[in-house]
């Protein structure tokens, strides 16, 4: 690419810091890749992976609204089973054929339906301290879940819907018993979503959601529209939820009570805050950690592993800055010690 | 005359507590005005209305013959006015350059572009880094905000200021607590501003206000005690008076 000739040199370097954190680095190459290997290296575990796909992207959501743009939120679950029955219904409407049960159509659908209540329920979230955000997503994702509980002719109430089947991917790929389909298929919306996710942080767009997050008084001494921007992003955040909700009814072939239940909220939270939250992977990472974690020690002692759990959030957050993702960074930067400081 | 900013019979009151007390106001473009008085005479509540922070409880703003009263934050900067805050308003977590191509990004209209990273803005990036440079911030250009010494942290609030391209440019004490040789920067930095751009400065430092400033209004209670040119003021024996105890006024 050619420079044009306005521009010395010095500003070039200038924005090198910044062009440099929004390059690709090898340890992202790395995550992904093993990501798709996990398909041969595991191929019986492929629902569980599945599932932590599906609470990574919610996590992912939930870094969007808190991580960069500083909205405490404990309602995100909600999104996440809004769209859980929009995708179920979908194709339950659809029975099993194009276009209403088509599995990708349906995630549009669910991503749109949780976008919608996201942007409406935004404007609640837009004054208020931590704690008045906290209490309003916390009570707006009860309202939600109730009323999904109380409307059995449309969600089944506490049964739920179970049996949806969706289309074949693409006109082609059954959703197999083993979740191969499931798994590929849920892994390149992560991916995608991941990809939006990624342009947007390091775009003026996501620049300024950190510094709403750092001064919202200032950021609108400097002319950021700061509640048009809360909104935009609380709106993109509930639809990734929704569309993990969507992913997780789709492949599971269900919807329940149980997704859209206020502990997702509280997973979603946590998983974000293990992985380190404001750095796109933590909650992906965290989303890894928690599940993994939940099978092994539930295995040895199954009463104990809210015991261990609450033991980690404790110790992380009172002793590790930034979750794993930043314990992964201290350990990195100790080994290049010398070089000069580069920050994200 | 035309003024760029204008306030007609302002009143701010805290419950019992008259804060700005009918304050007539009148800047014209490219003044180099200081804001003075005794500590709590009402300067920064004064500012924050004319900026938009606070809600006037009565009175009008106007900005270029416009009635801004009702204008938010957000929309007056916009418009054209800036200003730097008493207390440092800064992103603790951001760079320098971060923070002012933030301000860059929103005047020019783009700071909702969500595909291209900022680091593709060449043109944005320049000028960062050229105003970055006039305040003498080059070397802190990628350190973080909050690890920045304070006279640093005035200049940035400063360069923020100056990135929006503003007007009226309001300066809240922006060289208090300043170690004395950054204090002459950012003196050097406000004597070389475009000269059609209308400073208003609020300062406790007489050397300064009188180095800097062509006109001086005096708030005392909330309300204009006097204004006047720099001249009329220093020797104006009821200034003099407001002041005795705090600081002798000597201007040269």
């Amino acid at each position: 690419m050619s420079e044009p000739f306005s521009v010395s040199t010095e500003s070039l370097d200038a924005g090198r810091v910044l062009r440099s954190a929004a390059r690709w680095h090898w340890y992202e190459i790395v995550f992904w890749l093993v990501a798709g290997a996990l398909f041969f290296l595991v191929p019986t575990r492929l629902a569980l992976l599945t599932e932590i796909i599906t609470l990574g992207l919610l996590a992912l959501s939930i870094d969007l609204v808190l991580g960069f743009a500083g909205i405490v939120t404990l309602g995100q679950g909600a999104f996440f089973g809004i769209g859980a029955y929009a995708a179920a219904l979908a194709a339950k409407w659809g029975a099993g054929s194009f276009p209403l049960s088509d599995p990708i159509l349906g995630l549009l659908f669910a991503g749109a339906v949780a976008a919608l209540l996201g942007f409406v329920t935004s404007f609640l979230v837009l004054r208020g301290s931590d704690m008045t955000r906290l209490m309003v997503t916390l009570g707006v994702g009860l309202i939600f879940g109730e009323i999904a509980n109380q409307m059995r002719s449309l969600t089944g109430g506490a049964d739920g819907l179970q049996g949806v089947d969706s289309a074949p991917l693409l006109g082609l790929f059954d959703f197999d018993l083993y979740g191969r389909t499931g798994y590929l298929y849920s892994l390149a919306t992560l991916f995608a979503l991941f990809l939006v996710a990624r342009r947007v942080i390091h775009a003026p767009f996501g620049l300024s959601l950190r510094a709403i997050k750092g001064n919202p008084l200032r950021a609108r001494a400097i002319g950021v529209p700061v509640n048009a921007r809360l909104v935009a992003v609380y709106t993109m955040a509930a639809a990734y939820a929704g569309i993990a909700g969507g992913l997780l009814a789709q492949t599971t072939q269900s919807a329940s009570p149980d997704m859209i239940a206020f502990h997702r909220s509280a997973d979603g939270l946590l998983m974000l805050v293990f992985g380190g939250p404001g750095a796109l992977y933590g909650g992906l990472i965290g989303a890894v950690v928690f599940r993994v974690l939940e099978e092994i020690i539930g295995d040895i002692t199954l009463q104990y592993w809210e015991f261990w759990l609450g033991l980690a959030l404790v110790l992380t957050v009172l002793f590790v800055r930034g979750g794993l993702i930043g314990l992964m960074q201290a350990a990195a930067e100790r080994l290049r010690r010398g070089k000069p400081e580069v920050r994200r | 005359m035309s003024f760029v900013l204008e306030t007609r019979q302002l009143c701010k009151r805290f419950g019992g507590i008259i804060a700005t007390d009918k304050v007539d106001f009148r800047l014209p473009a490219g003044a180099r005005h200081a804001l003075i008085g005794p500590n709590g005479a009402g300067k920064t509540t004064f500012i924050n209305q004319l900026t938009g922070v606070l809600r006037p409880t009565s009175g009008t703003i106007l900005y270029d013959g416009q009635d801004v009263t009702n204008w938010t934050l957000r929309r007056r900067a916009t418009a054209g006015i800036a200003r730097t805050f008493q207390i440092n308003q800064l992103f603790l977590d951001l760079t320098p350059l971060q923070s002012v191509l933030i301000a860059i990004g929103e005047r020019e209209g783009a700071g909702a572009a969500w595909l291209r990273p900022i680091g593709t803005r060449r043109e944005f990036i320049a000028e960062a880094v050229a105003l970055l440079d006039k305040l003498s911030l080059a070397d802190q250009r990628d350190a973080r905000v909050g690890a920045l010494p304070y006279g640093k942290q005035r200049l940035l609030e400063i360069a923020l200021a100056i990135a929006a391209r503003p007007k009226v440019l309001l300066l809240d004490e922006p060289a208090a607590g300043v170690p004395e040789a950054e204090r002459e920067q950012i003196l050097d930095v406000i004597a070389r501003l475009p000269s059609e751009v209308a400073l208003v400065l609020i300062e406790h430092d007489m050397h300064l206000v009188f180095r800097f400033a062509k006109t001086i209004s005096v708030l005392v209670n909330g309300a204009i005690f006097v204004e006047g040119t720099a001249a009329e003021i220093g020797c104006d024996p009821r200034v003099r008076q407001v002041y005795l105890g705090e600081e002798v006024i000597d201007h040269g």
